[in-house]
């Protein structure tokens, strides 16, 4: 590894192994949070594939994430624990699916059209469990028993038990981190990139983009609803509103602010989004007006995009460029 | 000398609305000729080969690559088939450099979107191709340079290279001389008569004088119509040619002294 790799990854391990010991420092609050921060986390990650690898800008990823949850609750037995060996597979299955038929329509749009048809896709999918009585309609379902994996009777697995499900979510973070960085540099990462940087040279050059797109959008589909699997573990509950245009927005909003473009920013984005949100919620610091956390956070994160353009992941390049004096074109 | 017939346009039309921006075109492009292209502005010169690259369906008419009839294939498909582009706006990746630049083109030849694994900087094939690109193309002092900082007659020669690339036996050229100085020119002109021999090529160019210099088969179009096809001379000498360019270009006065 050379001096440049490791100054480049070293804050990246450092911020593993903090999360890897939080449990032990952090009290089961701040455990919680982190478990959702994780959550999200991954959840942000799998857009990041779309928006800033790719050029896609869904505003409706929320609809992966709410089927895996759904998918997780829906399938999860009443009265027994579900086996991660199969309800896993199950729910990556589905979502995988669903994003399939998803992307196949919407990616034949661009642009505006693009972020319009798959907002409309999502509130269909919320509609749908909105409205269904089988999925609980607006009261949402409960997630009675958590799964497990075992072996002949012996549990390995069960995420019924905090301590086991943070380490599992932290476990499902890292694999996804490791194979979002994989991708961005196989051959397949790199034709994403140049499908955002310039479609039709791509197509110019022989690459069909339109399997491309549908692989990433089917891919970025499947990582959401294991997001959304975490999601319905963590809480046993889940309803409607975590398929709604708002968390679609929330996680586009977590990229912005993270910066579009970099794995890290995701993650770091979906982390401050949470520390955002809990610090204007927190009735020690703003006592009754916590009650209006959504606008504080609103113009906060309005201060963030017009001051840091690039986003949190950003910011040492643009402090770098602002302490060096602009050198005369010519 | 048939296997060196590659590409055959025959009687080739493209409508937008009521407008005929290329009617019933017909055009044979051979290995080691520059068939130029000619025509004032609104001619239908860039709509044709959006045509021939398949990035327009024609209206009508039928496209030919190695004998075979391509009118329905997508542009992808018939780049892979080794037909190569360059777009008249410059269309690199701007924010990666030189040689990335070229190995993503040739990449399109070697496509492995399921292996994970690998890193696509060390895809073999590719970079072997791109690096040959970035040499033919004369840019291989600059294969580590981030494309965006390019001059601009060095952001033509990359467009040439990326085409390059992919490996094509048919080159479509959308005005490659396009805003270039008269150095810059002569490079691109040299590269160009280099290519010849292993391509054939379609060159359309504003640039009279770089026409009739390097193309052995001129094409004039107006208003979407061919008004002649022959070889440089008759071209010069041709009535209408002349007609239809009085005012606009002279041709005579373009080409005399040589």
């Amino acid at each position: 590894m050379t001096a440049a790799n490791l100054s480049n990854a070293l804050p990246l391990m450092l911020g593993a192994a903090l999360v890897a010991v939080f449990p032990f420092v952090g009290g089961k609050f701040y455990g919680d949070l982190m478990v959702t921060t994780m959550i999200l986390g991954i959840f942000a990650l799998s857009l990041e594939l779309l928006v800033g690898r790719t050029g896609l800008v869904s505003f409706g990823h929320a609809a992966f994430f709410g089927i895996g949850a759904y998918a997780t609750a829906l399938l999860s037995p009443d009265a027994a624990p579900a086996s991660l060996a199969w309800l896993l597979p199950a729910v990556l299955g589905i979502t995988t699916l669903a994003a399939l038929g998803v992307g196949a329509l919407s990616l034949r749009t661009r642009g505006i059209y693009f972020i319009m048809v798959t907002l409309a896709f999502a509130q269909m999918a919320y509609f749908v469990f909105h409205d269904m009585k089988f999925a609980g309609g607006s009261d949402g379902r409960y997630l009675n028993v958590k799964p497990v994996l075992a072996i002949g009777g012996f549990t390995l697995i069960d995420l019924g038990r905090p301590l086991t499900f943070y380490y599992a979510t932290f476990g499902a973070l890292v694999l996804v981190y490791a194979l979002l960085a994989a991708v961005g540099r196989a051959r397949f990462g790199h034709a994403l990139a140049g499908i955002k940087a310039n479609e039709q040279r791509m197509r110019a050059a022989g690459f069909s983009t339109y399997p491309y797109k549908l692989a990433a959008f089917a891919l970025a589909g499947a990582l959401a609803g294991v997001a959304g699997f975490l999601y319905a573990v963590k809480d046993g509950f889940v309803n409607p509103e975590i398929l709604a245009w708002h968390q679609s927005g929330t996680v586009l909003l977590m990229l912005i602010l993270g910066g579009i473009g970099s794995l890290r920013g995701a993650v770091l984005g979906a982390f401050f989004f949470v520390v955002l949100k809990e610090v204007f919620q927190s009735e020690a610091l703003f006592g009754a007006f916590a009650r209006h956390w959504q606008l504080p956070l609103g113009l906060t994160i309005i201060a963030c995009v017009a001051l840091m353009p690039n986003g949190v992941t950003g910011l040492p390049a643009q402090l770098r460029a602002m302490r060096t004096p602009v050198p005369h074109a010519g | 000398m048939l296997d060196d017939v590659l590409l055959v346009a025959s009687n080739v039309s493209r409508r937008f609305g009521g407008l005929t921006a290329v009617d019933r075109v017909s055009l044979t492009l051979v290995r080691g000729e520059v068939h130029a292209v000619i025509g004032t502005n609104g001619a239908g010169k860039s709509t044709l080969v959006n045509v021939l690259a398949g990035e327009l369906a024609p209206s009508s008419g039928r496209v030919q690559l190695h004998g075979r009839d391509v009118t329905r294939w997508s542009q992808p498909r018939r780049a892979r088939g080794g037909i190569g582009r360059s777009y008249q706006r410059t269309t690199i990746f701007p924010r990666s450099t030189v040689l990335e630049n070229c190995r993503l083109a040739a990449q399109a030849n070697h496509q492995h979107a399921l292996n994970l694994a690998g890193a696509a900087v060390q895809c073999p094939q590719s970079t072997l191709l791109a690096q040959r690109a970035v040499e033919q193309a004369g840019l291989a002092g600059q294969v580590d340079r981030i494309a965006g900082t390019l001059s601009h007659g060095q952001k033509r020669q990359l467009e040439i290279a990326m085409c390059l690339a992919t490996s094509p036996q048919v080159l479509l050229l959308d005005e490659p001389l396009a805003g270039m100085g008269a150095e810059e020119t002569e490079r691109m002109l040299g590269l160009l008569a280099a290519l010849k021999p292993g391509h054939a090529i379609l060159l359309v160019e504003h640039d009279m004088d770089a026409v009739f210099r390097i193309a052995d088969r001129i094409t004039v179009m107006v208003n979407g119509t061919v008004i002649a096809t022959g070889e440089p001379a008759d071209i010069r000498r041709n009535a209408d040619v002349q007609t239809a360019y009085l005012g606009e270009i002279d041709i005579a006065a373009a080409t005399a002294g040589r």
